[in-house]
């Protein structure tokens, strides 16, 4: 066989494995080794373009990779579990804008028609999804305010720099792209597509923001596909096309999730009037705060409590309080499950990998679906940092989480919310529930609450 | 294959798998799923790789060595993350 053939074989090898990566996460049992397979791909892949392609500047190409991983392994392997959606954000960062350099190298010798559109569409596409995940990155790291962000202009800034960036494609589609005037529109589309990806994810803010960085995947993973075929290279092609699928169905049901289009999470907040009146400010109105004596008491004493775990558990690191605490209580008897929203946390399935992390039997996580008809015979509901996804204020119009499905807390007998503060959820706006009659506020950060209330109930 | 419909029709083809595989991965796995994906996008760096090993002059080389470092943070931090997660979920259906 000749080279050539080898080279296309180990790339065939490499595809199937992605294929498999993504097949074992069909089953928690079986999605471990299925990501050892990926990488195993990802290892062949390189291993076969390093030793097969004549390459110059090796040296240096090893040193990169070097320097990259260096800087990537710590990293993946120190953070906490809380802070997975920011670095996988990041990492799809990276990634769309390694896509973006790729494209504009290549676009000399993408030439023209179809393989130099590729090129043109890499470059914006990888660009944007490189800013709009470095912000997302942003938000979330709480480098910057989390709430949706509106500039003056901002339609119109929008589509001039969209526009723009089309129009420069078109004018180094035009010249061709072995002209330097057309590597000069490229660096144009590159930065007017920077811009593009900053000001589609500043409006963005409340529990959308997990819906973005999906997007944003589906994003590279197209941006990838298209640098493959500028390259003649069916591994990215598959690679990318794969991640692009993936991306768009998790875009798809999250959306579903929230019950509204993707548009309006996505412009909801360019259209005006859906983030006024928000604040960031805590009302003054009277609520009930407890002492985690009581809390412990009252949960003692039900039969049965529901977990409704949000962001402020995974800030907390109080997965395994909660799990200790569901643990006392199912020893007195008491009938604990979990209330999973789909859009709890900051990514899809974040409280199910925090739960996991602590051992949480699976059968105990329950969807919404599944367990909103179960909230009027629950005695108990323990909201623990959650706060817009249990927000009535989603049933009535006019509020920026209007139409999202929320899990039915308010039809519990007692309904105890953990709350570092009376500071409104990531939507910014302020929850009916926290006044109402039978809900009970304690104070203080998540894990330090429930560690007060689990050595009260053992002195019960 | 490496003609333009031959890319095309593996790009058809591979749209219809991963819409087929994926919509088989169970919600507990979402994120696990969303890194997964992510690291497997960072096999950009075998792109990365060949345009640096055809760049001529230093800009190139340079931008070209750039994305090498990205691709490389993106593949190997996403792998490496998402084995983490998974770590937790392993053994634990009783």
């Amino acid at each position: 066989m000749s080279k050539q053939t080898w080279v296309d074989l180990a790339y065939l090898v490499a595809a199937i494995c992605f294929i498999l990566a993504l097949k074992g996460l069909s089953s928690p049992k079986s999605a471990r080794n299925g990501n050892l397979i990926g990488a195993a791909g990802a290892a062949i892949a390189v291993v076969t373009v390093l030793v097969s392609a004549d390459l110059r500047h090796l040296p240096l190409i090893l040193a990169a990779i070097a320097v990259g991983s260096a800087a990537a392994v710590p990293t993946s392997r120190r953070v906490p579990m809380t802070a997975m959606p920011q670095l996988v954000a990041l990492f799809n960062g990276v990634g769309g804008g390694a896509a973006a350099i790729v494209a504009f190298l290549e676009l000399k010798s993408a030439g023209g028609g179809f393989p130099l559109v590729a090129s043109l569409f890499t470059v914006m596409v990888g660009s944007v999804s490189f800013s709009g995940s470095v912000v997302t990155f942003a938000k979330l790291q709480e480098l910057m305010t989390t709430r949706p962000v509106v500039l003056p202009g901002h339609p119109i800034l929008f589509a001039g720099a969209g526009g723009g960036a089309v129009a420069l494609a078109a004018v180094a589609f035009a010249k061709g792209g072995a002209s330097s005037s057309a590597t000069w529109c490229a660096v144009g589309v590159a930065v007017l597509s920077l811009a593009l990806g900053v000001l589609f994810v500043l409006p963005v803010g409340g529990a959308d923001v997990p819906i973005v960085i999906s997007l944003l995947n589906a994003f590279t993973g197209l941006a990838v596909a298209a640098s493959g075929y500028v390259l003649g290279n069916v591994l990215l092609l598959i690679a990318g096309t794969l991640v692009g699928a993936s991306g768009t169905i998790l875009t798809r049901l999250m959306a579903t999730a929230m019950g509204r289009p993707i548009t309006s999470t996505l412009f909801g907040a360019l259209r005006g009037g859906s983030t006024a009146g928000a604040t960031t400010a805590g009302s003054d109105r009277p609520v009930r705060s407890a002492t985690p004596d009581d809390v412990a008491i009252l949960l003692a004493y039900a039969t049965k409590v529901i977990v409704v775990p949000g962001y402020g558990l995974a800030v907390a690191q109080a997965q395994h309080t909660v799990r200790e605490l569901a643990d006392l209580l199912a020893a007195r008897d008491v009938e604990v499950l979990y209330g999973i929203h789909p859009v709890a946390g900051r990514m899809p399935g974040h409280m199910n990998v925090l739960l996991a992390e602590a051992n949480v039997p699976y059968e105990q996580l329950k969807e919404m679906d599944e367990v909103n008809p179960q909230f009027a015979t629950t005695d108990v509901v323990l909201v623990i940092g959650a706060n817009d996804v249990v927000n009535p204020a989603a049933r009535q119009p006019g509020t920026p989480i209007s139409g999202m499905p929320i899990l039915d807390v308010d039809q519990a007998q007692n309904v105890i919310f953990l709350k570092r503060s009376m500071r409104p959820g990531f939507a910014g706006i302020d929850n009916e529930l926290l006044y109402q009659t039978n809900t009970t506020l304690l104070f203080g950060d998540a894990k330090d609450s429930l560690t007060k209330v689990v050595s009260a109930l053992k002195n019960l | 294959m490496t003609g333009g419909m031959g890319l095309l029709t593996v790009f058809v083809l591979a749209v219809f798998v991963g819409f087929e595989v994926v919509s088989k991965v169970s919600t507990t796995l979402h994120t696990p799923l969303m890194s997964g994906a992510n690291a497997i996008h960072g096999v950009i760096l075998v792109g990365a790789i060949l345009v640096t090993g055809e760049a001529n002059g230093a800009a190139q080389t340079t931008l070209g060595l750039v994305a090498v470092v990205l691709a490389t943070v993106n593949m190997v931090g996403g792998f490496v993350v998402t084995d983490r997660m998974l770590e937790m979920f392993k053994g634990k259906k009783r």
